[in-house]
Formats: structure tokens, sequence, C-alpha cells
């Protein structure tokens, strides 16, 4: 029963505090009771939109994970921003990365492919239809086997904790 | 007539303001200023990610300080433009790849899944060229 | 609104318009049509950041609705430009 009726708890939680935070938490009754309607409704009525479920485990790995996308992204956009003011010898040469993946969950490599895109500085450009590789584009990129080594070990292992 | 805000309430807002737009300033520098379309995709994640989180960190200090409640509103800018980014940068990165290709560039990598017989639950949206 | 915080919005808001006009440049001069669905993009982006600094200056916070709307509209028309030059069609 609660499963028939919650099929993604964690997706209607999410849609409750997006609700209140679009009123601006007015925590008034009636936003709370819109709120839960909407998180009950929307996940039932997109269950067969989404084709696997989320198996989401382990949420200190996934806060560490998700305070170190933050740090990174502020490191990059520095990174970027000198890099695009650099003239002559010190201009960045852009190049692309094959990256070998361990990761086969979807929802996982959804996650990468958001952190990849959000961090400036490296853009997902092609996954392999085995999902066996990933092509990705870096704005500077001088030591390849580090940048690869570097992608697996911050963002792909924490995934992979979390989502298999 | 309202009051106006504590000091230490408009010197974090007025600087945040100035970091975001210095940084918008050199993602468009950097869009019109590159060679290469791939690398002129960089720069304008600097708009999408420290800017609109700078701008929208000043934003709810100075509401919550104003209304003198936490007003978290703006928090839905950051959440909202984390999903929607990379759906359009990925879009456009695989348009690039896919068009480049199909003129023939000797500059794009080559496929990655070219000796890679189609499975069966391969996606049909693969930018290799038919 | 004190001389600071004035001050700073003034010169965040300088800033904004320069870069728009930036961004603009790309899209009239873009060789291809993937630099102008970028271009389009970030000046989507910039006008929602615009009007967020508004809400600032005005102390409304109903310009978040309007920024909110401008970046789904932003996203929505590029990401269906972008589909349309991958596939030649939107909708399939």
């Amino acid at each position: 029963m609660m499963r028939r009726m919650f099929p993604a708890p964690l997706l209607s939680l999410a849609l409750l505090a997006l609700w209140l935070l679009l009123n601006n938490a007015s925590l008034g009754l009636g936003q709370w009771l819109l709120g839960t309607f909407l998180g009950v409704l929307v996940p039932l009525l997109t269950q067969s939109l989404r084709p696997t479920p989320v198996r989401f485990r382990r949420p200190w790995v996934a806060l560490r994970l998700f305070m170190q996308v933050g740090y990174d992204v502020i490191v990059w956009n520095w990174r970027v921003l000198r890099g695009t003011l650099a003239t002559g010898k010190r201009m960045p040469r852009g190049g692309f990365v094959v990256v070998p993946l361990d990761m086969r969950d979807p929802n996982g490599l959804a996650v990468l492919a958001a952190i990849m895109c959000v961090i400036p500085g490296t853009i997902w450009s092609e996954l392999a239809l085995d999902r066996s590789a990933l092509l990705v584009h870096m704005f500077d990129l001088d030591d390849a086997a580090a940048e690869i080594e570097l992608i697996k070990r911050r963002y792909e292992r924490p995934l992979m904790e979390i989502f298999e | 007539m309202i009051p106006p805000l504590p000091l230490w309430v408009e010197i974090p807002v007025a600087l945040l303001l100035a970091l975001s737009g210095v940084f918008t300033l050199v993602a468009a520098i950097g869009v019109v200023r590159f060679r290469s379309f791939f690398q002129r995709m960089h720069p304008p994640a600097l708009a999408f990610s420290f800017s609109a989180w700078c701008v929208t960190l000043a934003s709810i200090l100075y509401f919550s300080a104003q209304d003198g409640a936490l007003s978290l509103h703006a928090w839905l800018i950051i959440i909202f433009l984390s999903l929607t980014v990379p759906v359009t940068t990925i879009l456009l990165s695989r348009t690039e790849l896919f068009r480049r290709r199909n003129s023939g560039d000797p500059d794009m990598p080559p496929p990655l899944s070219a000796s890679v017989p189609l499975s069966a639950d391969a996606d049909d949206s693969s930018p290799t060229p038919r | 609104m004190s001389p600071l915080l004035f001050s700073a919005i003034v010169f965040t808001m300088g800033c904004y318009i320069t870069a728009m006009a930036l961004a603009l440049l790309r899209l009239v001069r873009g060789p291809s049509a993937q630099d102008r669905v970028l271009a389009m993009d970030l000046i989507c982006t910039i006008a929602m950041l615009i009007l967020m600094v508004l809400a600032i200056r005005y102390r409304s916070a109903m310009y978040f609705e309007a920024a909110l709307l401008v970046s789904i509209f932003g996203f929505v028309s590029s990401a269906a430009m972008a589909k349309f030059l991958l596939r030649g069609e939107v909708i399939e």
C-alpha cells in the first residue's frame, strides 16, 4: 500500500519542498496541503516516464559529493576566468579526452552528466552506446591522464557508491 | 519610507553583485573571443553557475534582512538553472559534433561507438553519421 | 537605497549590458547556427540576472516570477532549437 502510494518517496519530498520554496515558505496549512497533494500525485502520474527506479543510498557520500562539486565549481570558475582573459602563449588549448566508465546505472550517469556540465571547463559531449566510455571536452588540457584519473576518482566513484 | 539596511548586509550584497557582473562580462568576452566552438561553450558556464549563485545569494541576504525573515525564494533559480543548463549544453555539444562530423571535419574526434554493434537498447539519438 | 548599494547595482548593470551587447555580436556574426543558439541562451540568462538585480533595486520580490519565466522560455527555446539542428525536427 505504502509502496503503491509513494513509488518515489524522495521525489515526493522534493516536490513538496519545491512548492513551499515557490511560495516563499509561507507556512499556511493550505500550501502544505497543496504541496503534499502534488507530491503524491505527480510521482504516480509520471511513473511510466521514469524507466529505472532510483536506488539512493549513503546520503553522507552524497552530501560530501555535493560539497565537493560546489568547491570545484568555484575553483574551475576561477581557472576559466583566467584562461578566458589570457593572451599569447598562455591561451588555453582545449581538447577532447575519452574517459572509460565503470558505472552503468543510468541515473548515476545522468547525475554525472549534470555535474560535468555545471562545472565550467568540462563539457560532456558523447556517451558510447554501450555506456563504456565518455567523450569530454576540457577547456584547458595539460595532462589528459591526470584529468581522467581526477574525473573517475572524484565523481564516478562516489556516484557508484550512491547509485549502485 | 523604508529604513536603510545595516552596513554588514549592504557590503556583502554589493560585493556579490559586483562579482557576478564581472564574471558575466568575462563569459561574454569568452563567447566573442575564442575561435573554436567547443572552446566558446565553456565561458557561458561562468554566467550559468557562479554569477547566478552570487546574485541569488545577494538577493537571499537582502530580502531576508529587509523582511526580517528567511526568504529562500531565490533558491529556485539555482535549482532550476542546475537542472536545465546540462540539457542545453549536452544538446548543443552533440549538435556541433554531429554536424561537423557530417561535413567531414578532420578535427573532430571519431565516434566512440563506431566499432560497437548496435545493441537492442541503444538509443536512436546517437550522433553517429548515417 | 544607500549610495554604496546603488553604485554597486549601477556597476553590475553596466557589466550585464556590455555582456549582452557582446553576446549579441556573436549572435549576429556567429558562423554556425549553434553559435547563435549559444549566444541566445547566454542572452536569456543575462536577462534573468538583470531581473534579479532589478528585484533588489526596487525592493520587490515580484521580479522573481519574471526571472523564472524568462529563464524557462530561454531553456525551452534553446533546447528546441538545438534539437531541431540535431535532428531536423523538434518532436519525433
